[in-house]
């Protein structure tokens, strides 16, 4: 009788490891396969044979350094943003929020009604030329009649800040809600101020949230091309966008999986310094 | 339509249909985004029925009835064969398009349709690689009234798999208030009012060959050297804040919100924006000459026997000179198909003697065809675009 006892975990896990077999490691097998090929001499666009090519992953990196580096900065920077507006809020969620907190919730979640897309392009409409917001702006002498609002690097990261917000603000508020009143009282009761109290415990009890929200934000804003298209210009494209464009555009398969592949590595070798040194082995 | 004879057969093969699809108007942008997404999911439809036929074609690029919701000439043909035509407005790029559908291609699986509406250099690419079927000509009697300038193109010279959809001119596209002299020259497109506010097309031939030929360059003919030198002309126009964006649909967007002031765009959409804004866009052929580029029906290797002869019954019916006209009047594109014109008389005056839809002699002479490229080239070439873009 104790075999089935055995083969129960792996029944349950069965299905998660055949959907991940399916539709993840398959794929990644093919695109490594991919990332290696060159041109067929004389082939015809878009054909490809394996010759093997470890040569185009050093030729893709060199030739779209910058936009990597882009990548990188700016989703650093909407991390950063999001953090220092998620936090507030979610604290104010779970602790001030009384009878509030459902309806502030589902504020937070409510932009997930709407697609992704859509939101992002009545960023562009909002901030654009004929928007109310630029006229206005100029007509306070707050930006100058030159300046525009679209099409640069602020609007991009601004636009990656807003999209995965939620995704912050959510783990944020799981761990902050999480919180027993009652060691904070502790620290009240043991002579700490408000603000040691929350340096010394709420801020390293809410630690896992920061950290499960920083990667959910990070780790999507690093690849994405959706607000970098839509929000920025020529001069603010991201590695996703010349993944798009090589495997769309120019149907260049081999960069583009190159290109995928060191985008991956480049973000799993960060986010492991990151949560070896962040130290929070109750995440993951 | 004796009318176009001074144009070479090239030229010709495009005069015929990108007005209207492009026509994305206010509002509207989204779709050149959310072709961004859409791109990398399925298309069409599944199901290959005995009765049916599936049409993939450009956004706003068939005669549509906002209040029934319904596209009024293909109903028709449906209620007068039987057929029902599936159509999916889901052709946003060429390149993308061809992405998504390429590796069912090679494997000969169903991609989903029985036409498809590519231009004419990825018609080219099609056909060389044997992702097109040709037609039965028995099918399609009305073949002859396709234009004689359109009737022999490089890459289809009998027109044995492919028919031109509409024809499409690039140019310069501009607000009026902003450019009150209008823009005739790259100098006008460039000049400092629209610094930081000028759009250019994604599709590379319309863009570089606007350029070229304001460089004296004949893009009939054009070397890779020439078209370097207006890649970096680009690149530069780019990086010194000139250029804001380069985009494929989402311009006439730009140009209605005030981000642009002054494009290198389709014909088709300026001449709707204009008339939905009341005249404060318009569109001129570049003194230096503006691009000539047509989209084609074309039934792809993967379509079924029985939707292969539905499609080829739908391409009849689209080249009876009545049907044609009436798509035109709401395209706006140039029509390919003769007596089309005549036709248009009779439901659209105004539009019969409109230089988009039938050009005249003169104003065809001043369109070009950019000359096609090797496979070598192609992907070179567009490589170099990509990377003035940023990419």
């Amino acid at each position: 009788m104790t075999l089935p006892k055995v083969r129960v975990p792996y029944l349950l896990l069965f299905p998660g490891f055949a959907f991940l077999f399916t539709f993840f490691i398959l794929p990644i097998i093919n695109l490594a396969q991919t990332s290696t090929q060159t041109r067929v001499s004389g082939g015809d666009t878009g054909q490809y044979e394996q010759t093997l090519a470890f040569s185009n992953y050093v030729n893709a990196f060199l030739d779209n350094k910058e936009q990597f580096g882009r990548s990188f900065v700016y989703a650093t920077l909407a991390t950063i943003l999001a953090l220092a507006i998620a936090y507030p809020l979610a604290y104010a969620i779970a602790f001030k929020a009384g009878k509030f907190k459902n309806i502030l919730l589902v504020l937070v979640v409510a932009p997930f009604f709407t697609s992704f897309l859509l939101r992002t392009i009545a960023w562009k409409q909002i901030l654009g030329e004929e928007g109310f917001v630029v006229p206005g702006l100029r007509s306070l002498h707050i930006i100058g009649q030159q300046t525009t609002l679209t099409s640069t690097s602020v609007a991009v990261v601004a636009g990656m800040t807003y999209n995965f917000l939620p995704f912050m603000t959510l783990p944020l508020y799981a761990s902050l809600e999480r919180i027993d009143p009652r060691t904070i009282e502790a620290a009240g009761d043991l002579y700490a101020n408000g603000i040691t109290a929350f340096r010394r415990v709420t801020m390293p009890l809410s630690l896992p949230g920061v950290v499960a929200g920083t990667l959910l934000t990070f780790i999507p804003a690093a690849g994405d091309y959706v607000n970098a298209a839509i929000l920025g210009s020529p001069n603010t494209k991201m590695i996703g966008n010349v993944i798009e464009s090589r495997y769309f555009k120019i149907v260049d398969y081999p960069t583009a999986a190159a290109l995928s592949f060191t985008l991956m590595a480049a973000i799993l070798i960060l986010v492991t310094l990151y949560i070896r040194k962040a130290g929070t082995e109750e995440l993951v | 339509m004796a009318k176009e004879r001074s144009l070479s057969p090239e030229a010709r093969s495009i005069l015929g249909t990108q007005i209207s699809r492009r026509a994305v108007l206010a509002g509207a942008g989204g779709i050149g985004a959310a072709g961004l997404l859409v791109a990398c999911g399925g298309g069409g439809d599944n199901a290959s029925a005995e009765n049916t036929v599936r049409w993939g074609n450009w956004p706003l690029y068939l005669d549509f009835d906002e209040a029934s919701k319904t596209y009024p000439t293909l109903v028709k043909f449906s209620e007068k064969t039987g057929i029902d035509a599936k159509y999916f407005e889901d052709y946003n790029d060429n390149d993308e398009f061809f992405g998504k559908v390429q590796a069912q291609l090679k494997l000969g699986e169903d991609i989903g349709y029985d036409v498809v509406t590519p231009t004419d250099w990825m018609a080219a690419r099609w056909i060389r690689l044997g992702y097109a079927q040709k037609y039965d000509a028995a099918n399609i009697p009305n073949k002859v009234n396709i234009l004689d300038s359109l009737a022999s193109p490089s890459y289809d010279p009998n027109r044995e798999s492919t028919l031109t959809w509409q024809g499409i001119m690039g140019g310069f596209g501009w607000n009026v208030q902003k450019n009150p002299k209008g823009i005739r020259t790259l100098d006008d497109l460039f000049a400092p009012q629209n610094k930081g506010k000028i759009v250019v097309l994604t599709e590379m031939r319309d863009t570089i060959g606007v350029i070229l030929l304001g460089q004296g360059v004949d893009i009939t003919k054009v070397t890779e050297d020439q078209f370097m030198n207006a890649v970096d002309f680009v690149a530069k126009k780019i990086s010194d804040g000139w250029i804001r964006g380069v985009k494929g649909n989402e311009y006439a967007e730009d140009l209605t919100s005030g981000d642009a002031t002054a494009v290198i765009g389709w014909s088709g959409d300026m001449f709707i924006l204009a008339s939905e804004n009341e005249g404060k866009f318009d569109f001129a052929i570049p003194e230096s000459g503006g691009t000539i580029s047509g989209d084609n029906l074309m039934i792809p290797s993967t379509a079924s026997a029985a939707g292969k002869a539905n499609a080829e019954k739908m391409i009849n019916y689209y080249y009876e000179p009545a049907v044609a006209a009436e798509v035109a009047a709401y395209v706006n594109y140039v029509c390919p198909v003769k007596g089309a014109q005549a036709e248009m008389e009779k439901i659209a005056p105004e539009l019969a003697t409109s230089e988009y839809i039938f050009p005249t002699e003169k104003t065809a002479s001043r369109l070009n065809v950019f000359r096609s490229l090797t496979p070598d080239e192609e992907t070179k070439w567009a490589e170099a675009f990509q990377q003035a873009q940023g990419n």
